[in-house]
């Protein structure tokens, strides 16, 4: 099985969005898409990206769920920032120290913090593990750093270790 | 427009109003693009218009087109998938770009003493 | 009724996006640096995607939608290849 599908989570990925594509469920198109997805899985063999284990779906849907409902939020308050400026808002970079290694794992936190409007992924140091964040509204250091700490990098390390 | 005329009043509502929020929120972003002051408070912008204001514009065109059609439409999923993956990877290679040039010119923007000026 | 709910609802809509549109299209002539210029250009093709979206609810057809998904694809990678070519001056390395 693993010989056939060396990526199964990225067949299945290519095989869903073939079959979006084309809106059908008739056998042609499907067994098409079905090779595509097979062979795409050899190919990427080939380019070794760096495995990791996924674990626990439930944490898995929390974390996803916290992430949607902090975008929302975040969204309302760079939206506030945007449309009544206040005079004492202040920016900056923040540094933070991760105690996350995998690489994926690493990707999967980028993108929640950049995709989240007030925060962005600027730089990251892979051998001392610090991380340089832009905050567009930097209220308090330290309570940004336990939020990215708790919230975003305690799940992933339980979902990736 | 004549072909919405079979569009019942219950899907037409929220298709309207998820319609004018998206919009509203791609637009707090674009203003966001011309009114914050440096490069890095810019950055955060345009998320604003790729997380929600996509996804309002997307379930609106889904829900128009499923309920014409009668049937589950749902091209737009991929669309919305796409730009929520890939928004967060060009906005992270512009930031490192502006602080490697930054860089090279000798500014370094998170030098605790130039940060506290930026932000007087 | 509803005609007339969607087609003020869609003219207001694209009024706002095409708003949009300019302000992205100010931060690209404008400037200052490179890097705000491609910023605009991300924003503007967003934007751009999203008024295609709602022409294609005015229409009524799916066209748009190819087009849509065309748009979002090349952005993308023009976008990472012009943040690329300003880290290191080459696309290529």
């Amino acid at each position: 099985m693993r010989r056939l599908f060396p990526h199964p989570l990225m067949s299945i990925a290519l095989f869903a969005m073939w079959m979006l594509l084309n809106e059908t469920v008739a056998p042609g198109p499907a067994l098409v898409g079905l090779v595509l997805a097979v062979a795409a899985g050899w190919v990427m063999t080939s380019l070794r990206p760096t495995r990791s284990r996924i674990r626990r779906p439930g944490v898995i849907l929390r974390l996803a769920l916290h992430v949607i409902v902090d975008i929302a939020r975040s969204n309302l308050a760079v939206a506030q920032v945007i449309l009544r400026p206040r005079k004492d808002r202040r920016q900056g970079f923040l540094r933070v120290q991760l105690a996350l290694r995998d690489e994926n794992a690493l990707a999967a936190l980028a993108c929640i913090l950049t995709a989240t409007p007030g925060t962005a992924w600027v730089e990251y140091d892979t051998e001392t593990g610090w991380l340089l964040l832009h905050v567009l509204d930097l209220i308090d250091e330290d309570s940004w750093i336990s939020i990215i700490k708790q919230r975003y990098e305690q799940p992933l390390m339980e979902i990736f270790q | 427009m004549n072909h919405a005329a079979d569009l019942p009043l219950w899907a037409a509502i929220p298709v309207a109003l998820l319609l004018l929020l998206g919009s509203g929120l791609a637009l707090t972003g674009s203003i966001g693009l011309l009114r914050l002051k440096s490069f890095y408070e810019r950055l955060h912008a345009p998320t604003i218009g790729t997380s929600y204001g996509i996804f309002c514009v997307l379930l609106a065109s889904v829900i128009f087109f499923t309920v014409m059609q009668s049937r589950l439409v749902m091209h737009e999923v991929l669309i919305g998938i796409f730009v929520v993956v890939t928004t967060p990877v060009t906005l992270m290679l512009l930031g490192r770009a502006a602080l490697h040039r930054d860089r090279l010119e000798g500014k370094d923007p998170t030098h605790p003493v130039e940060q506290r000026e930026a932000a007087e | 009724m509803t005609v007339a709910l969607l087609t003020w609802s869609l003219l207001a809509a694209q009024l706002m996006l095409g708003a949009a549109m300019l302000c992205a299209t100010y931060r690209v002539l404008k400037g200052p640096r490179a890097q705000d210029r491609v910023l605009g250009l991300d924003t503007l093709y967003v934007n751009g995607m999203l008024m295609l979206l709602t022409f294609g609810i005015r229409s009524g057809t799916t066209l748009y939608f190819e087009a849509a998904l065309v748009i979002a694809l090349l952005g993308f990678v023009s976008t990472a290849a012009l943040a690329k070519f300003l880290m290191r001056g080459e696309v290529i390395e």
